[in-house]
């Protein structure tokens, strides 16, 4: 049997804090994310995060929301009941069954940023499975204005997915392969995903290097998110988030097109959204009005 | 007189000789990477079809999106007014034409001497072209000559709310998860591409006699979607939708050669 191997498919984690002892904790809360392509569940204990898993949204999202937390929860003893508050976000959130709240992708997305690259953040890029969005914030992950693409896969993880299966080139190797041309070659259609694709089938005919077309591609797909992010207005400092933000080939071109850096990332770029929804849920816990 | 039109597009790459308002020969060669060499090899196969050599042509005209790859052409005449042209000289009360072609698709306001009044195009993006049905068939493991009547035997269409030809192959895997039979899929798809190309003819406005070109109009699923979604009948050159650029080429050359 010829095994079909599937270079779109990224690694699916799970994660806990050793340090953290979650009986301890006075607040628990969790964030859920259910986007078009991954689900995140993050938990946290008080003020830290003590466990979080990111997964692929199967094709029915209640599951995915579910699935996401129990993985999440995994050899914990934690169960959903021990958890004070739970908020959904992202384009499934108002799936999530057992969640006391949904609150959009936008405002969690801000408040996660904030919390994951601290205040000083004020634009975010959050370049995700089927959209990306340029996020203005103020100092406390407070959204100031933002702008969106949702309606073109052009600039997103779908498209990169795409041009991974094409090249035969696994996802996660992209970002790095595509550095490794000697000169920066003209990016290639930075409109559509399947107009890039017949594109690069042609370069690679016309004796193009695999490398050289992703060059080609990542440097079209960061042109792509800068001119989201020149029309919003860039702010420093600047954070990239979502599954594209792992792409150092994408994130390179777009920081020296930009020529602002992005601020190193300390936790998964996936879970910002999550994230943002568990700081979300703290406070409702907070203003006791978690249920 | 002898004229030609050579019509270079994203997929195709197309050649018409015409003699004295007749149609000695026609011939289509895939345009691949290298579109001046399609170009020249398309020229040649028709001469030679016609029986003629390039000395006996008065006048060749280039079109389509490649139409400066056409470096033995006399002239250059946008595939705008190319097809404009020649739907009218066909179909005499046409007003709109409709074009869709592999990477593009556009909608055309002429009046009665073929003159463009109007127009609308999409070229940035697959969404209501004919790759955007390639990569449906794909999805759907059926080939793009099925699409069309397996279509027509679509009972109930499901809305497909993706735009974008990336995202709607991955509604059309889960719709084929939810086992929703492939035939309204297809008519699924149809309709959401028909809704994309009618905003575009709204957008010119609609004016009878409504007329469709390029290589979708072999598709007799998408074509009758288009027609519900505009409520009126379509206009289908019978024997060659996807030639009736380079056939206005072939026209135009003719005003040029008779003015020279």
């Amino acid at each position: 049997m010829v095994e079909v191997k599937e270079f779109w498919r990224w690694k699916e984690y799970n994660w806990k804090n050793p340090d953290i002892q979650w009986k301890d904790a006075a607040v628990i809360t969790a964030g859920v994310d259910v986007g078009s392509v991954s689900s995140q569940a993050v938990v946290m204990c008080d003020n830290e995060i003590y466990a979080f898993a990111n997964m692929r949204t199967g094709s029915d999202s209640p599951n995915g929301a579910l699935n996401a937390m129990k993985w999440a929860l995994e050899d914990t003893g934690m169960t959903l009941d021990d958890i004070h508050c739970k908020v959904g976000t992202g384009y499934g959130r108002v799936n999530v069954p057992f969640a006391d709240r949904a609150i959009t992708e936008i405002a969690c997305h801000a408040k996660g940023a904030n919390y994951m690259y601290g205040p000083t953040v004020r634009t975010i890029m959050d370049m995700g499975g089927q959209d990306c969005k340029a996020i203005r914030c103020d100092e406390k992950g407070k959204v100031v204005s933002f702008l969106m693409n949702d309606k073109c896969a052009a600039g997103t993880g779908r498209g990169m997915e795409s041009f991974a299966s094409l090249l035969g080139v696994s996802i996660e190797e992209v970002g790095e392969l595509s550095l490794q041309v000697e000169e920066e070659p003209p990016p290639v259609s930075n409109t559509c995903v399947v107009f890039a694709k017949t594109e690069a089938t042609g370069l690679l005919r016309s004796g193009w290097s695999t490398e050289k077309v992703l060059a080609a591609y990542c440097s079209a797909m960061a042109h792509r998110v800068v001119s989201l992010l020149e029309r919003i207005g860039m702010e420093e400092d600047f954070a990239i988030t979502g599954g594209i933000a792992k792409n150092v080939g994408v994130v390179s071109r777009l920081e020296k097109e930009l020529g602002v850096k992005a601020l190193k990332p300390r936790y998964d770029t996936q879970i910002a959204g999550a994230m943002g929804a568990a700081l979300f849920a703290k406070a409702l816990v907070e203003k006791g009005e978690n249920r | 007189m002898i004229t030609a039109g050579i019509d270079v597009g994203n997929k195709n790459t197309r050649a018409l000789i015409l003699k004295d308002g007749e149609v000695l020969a026609r011939s289509l060669v895939p345009s691949g990477f290298d579109q001046k060499k399609a170009a020249r090899d398309v020229f040649d196969a028709t001469l030679k079809r016609a029986g003629i050599s390039e000395a006996d042509v008065d006048y060749t005209m280039a079109t389509g999106t490649g139409q400066e790859k056409v470096t033995f052409a006399h002239g250059r005449v946008t595939e705008v007014s190319s097809a404009a042209r020649g739907a009218v000289k066909i179909f005499p009360g046409a007003r709109t034409v409709i074009d869709v072609g592999a990477e593009e698709g556009r909608a055309i306001k002429t009046d009665e001497k073929g003159k463009v009044m109007d127009f609308a195009i999409n070229e940035k993006c697959a969404a209501g072209t004919g790759s955007f049905v390639e990569s449906m068939s794909r999805a759907l493991e059926v080939t793009l000559e099925e699409m069309g009547p397996l279509s027509l035997n679509g009972e109930n269409s499901v809305p497909m709310n993706a735009q974008c030809a990336v995202f709607a192959e991955s509604e059309v895997i889960s719709l084929i998860h939810s086992r929703i039979p492939k035939e309204d899929i297809a008519k699924s798809i149809h309709e959401a591409m028909a809704s994309r190309i009618s905003s575009m003819v709204r957008r010119v406005g609609i004016q009878k006699d409504v007329v469709m070109l390029g290589g979708v109009a072999y598709n007799k699923g998408f074509v009758e979607a288009l027609e519900e979604d505009l409520e009126l009948k379509l206009l289908i050159p019978e024997d060659y939708p996807e030639y009736i650029s380079a056939f206005g080429a072939a026209l135009v050359a003719v005003d040029k050669a008779g003015s020279k």
